[in-house]
């Protein structure tokens, strides 16, 4: 194992050690603490937020910028896969019926 | 709905018996922040024959098809960037944060320094900081070592199923093991199901073309929760600015993008449960 082959361990056991200490952040410690109840209301909206802050940039732009053109599958597939969601409330549905209008979409236009 | 999705709860939990209503529950906690009984020692086998064990996990399986293609495609792009494949497969099976260990491979073939790339994914992970605050009510009985394991692998989607039904349900315990539970039924299915894809994808990688698309279907998972799983129309409205401010904030470096939209999710929640609130004593 050379210089750069540690390096490039090293570096990677920090990113483990940081998902754990990250994600652990507030229950690192088990000393008393209430979350203030305003944030606590607050943060009831959080899950939601944070699912649509991570799905509509990955539907909505082109290469991180902004849409230039329209003619892209995304556009068609995400809603209808929404709407099937919505009616159907049928996560294995909307997977198949979203991939089976992007796919071809995406064929056609590019 | 058989073979659909959960949708939101009626918030009523019946806990040893005795019914609670969710208010009930936080008025109290508000009054009195009281302390869960801590777990001397954990009863595994008690914990994985809990039905919420078996409910977790049935309600993660639905999402793993979409969160696979998304892991797989993650392991592509790793082992296509030029990374060496050890690295590459190292990460799949063990960062387990598939934006950070994305954010981490250019810096990683430019050689940057340890600090940078540890800061770069400290700020990608922030998010994952916010959701821990509200893990803590179901974490803080259990002993530090499983503390860190379940901060491991409170990844998004375990972290938003279990939020979203165990949110309002009383601290986790000895005496309360459901939360936890369907935690672990979740969190189990996600870990393996996530690192065999995204190591899968380090390994496939030459054989599946890029331009396939396949993560979209990462997209669609994810979207068909936020469509099924907000509990109101104010949250899921509070959601929608979220991912418009997402958008529009796309650029801000370490991906901060993400965590400056779930701020403005709570602060638009916030001011539409308000607004409710005032309408409703208006009606009276």
């Amino acid at each position: 194992m050379d210089g750069h082959d540690l390096y490039l361990l090293v570096a990677v056991l920090g990113l483990v050690v940081l998902s754990v200490v990250c994600r652990s952040a507030f229950f690192l410690s088990d000393r008393e603490w209430a979350m203030p109840s305003w944030l606590q209301a607050g943060l009831r909206h959080a899950p939601m937020a944070a699912l649509a802050a991570v799905v509509l940039p990955e539907v909505l732009l082109q290469q991180g910028q902004w849409p230039t053109h329209l003619a892209d599958a995304r556009f068609v597939a995400a809603p209808l896969a929404a709407l099937w969601a919505w009616w159907r409330k049928d996560m294995m549905g909307t997977i198949i019926l979203g991939m089976a209008i992007f796919l071809p979409l995406k064929a056609w236009w590019g | 709905m058989p073979h659909g999705l959960t949708a939101a709860k009626p918030r009523l939990w019946l806990d040893n018996g005795r019914v609670t209503s969710s208010t009930e529950t936080a008025d109290h906690c508000d009054a009195r922040p009281e302390l869960a009984p801590r777990f001397a020692s954990l009863d595994w086998s008690a914990l994985w024959r809990h039905p919420e064990r078996a409910q977790g996990t049935r309600e993660m399986v639905r999402v793993m098809p979409g969160l696979m293609a998304w892991a797989l495609v993650t392991g592509m792009v790793m082992a296509k960037s030029g990374l060496p494949t050890w690295v590459a497969a190292l990460m799949a099976v063990s960062v387990f944060a598939a934006s950070a260990q994305l954010s981490a491979v250019p810096l990683l073939l430019a050689g940057a320094p340890l600090w940078v790339i540890w800061l770069t994914a400290a700020c990608v992970n922030l998010r994952f900081t916010i959701f821990s605050a509200q893990m803590r009510k179901h974490m803080v009985a259990l002993p530090l070592r499983w503390r860190l394991l379940a901060g491991y692998l409170t990844a998004d989607v375990p972290y938003v199923l279990t939020v979203q039904r165990h949110g309002d349900a009383p601290p986790a315990g000895p005496d309360n093991l459901a939360p936890l539970a369907y935690f672990l039924g979740g969190v189990v299915v996600n870990w393996t199901g996530w690192s065999l894809s995204a190591l899968a994808g380090v390994w496939f990688a030459a054989w599946i073309p890029a331009s396939w698309g396949l993560g979209f279907a990462g997209a669609l998972a994810l979207l068909a929760l936020l469509v099924n799983l907000s509990k109101d129309g104010r949250t899921f409205a509070a959601a929608v600015v979220a991912g418009a401010a997402a958008t529009a904030l796309f650029g801000l470096p370490y991906k901060l993008y993400i965590v400056a939209a779930v701020a403005v999710g709570v602060v638009v929640g916030l001011t539409l449960d308000g607004w409710s609130r005032a309408r409703q004593e208006g009606d009276l």
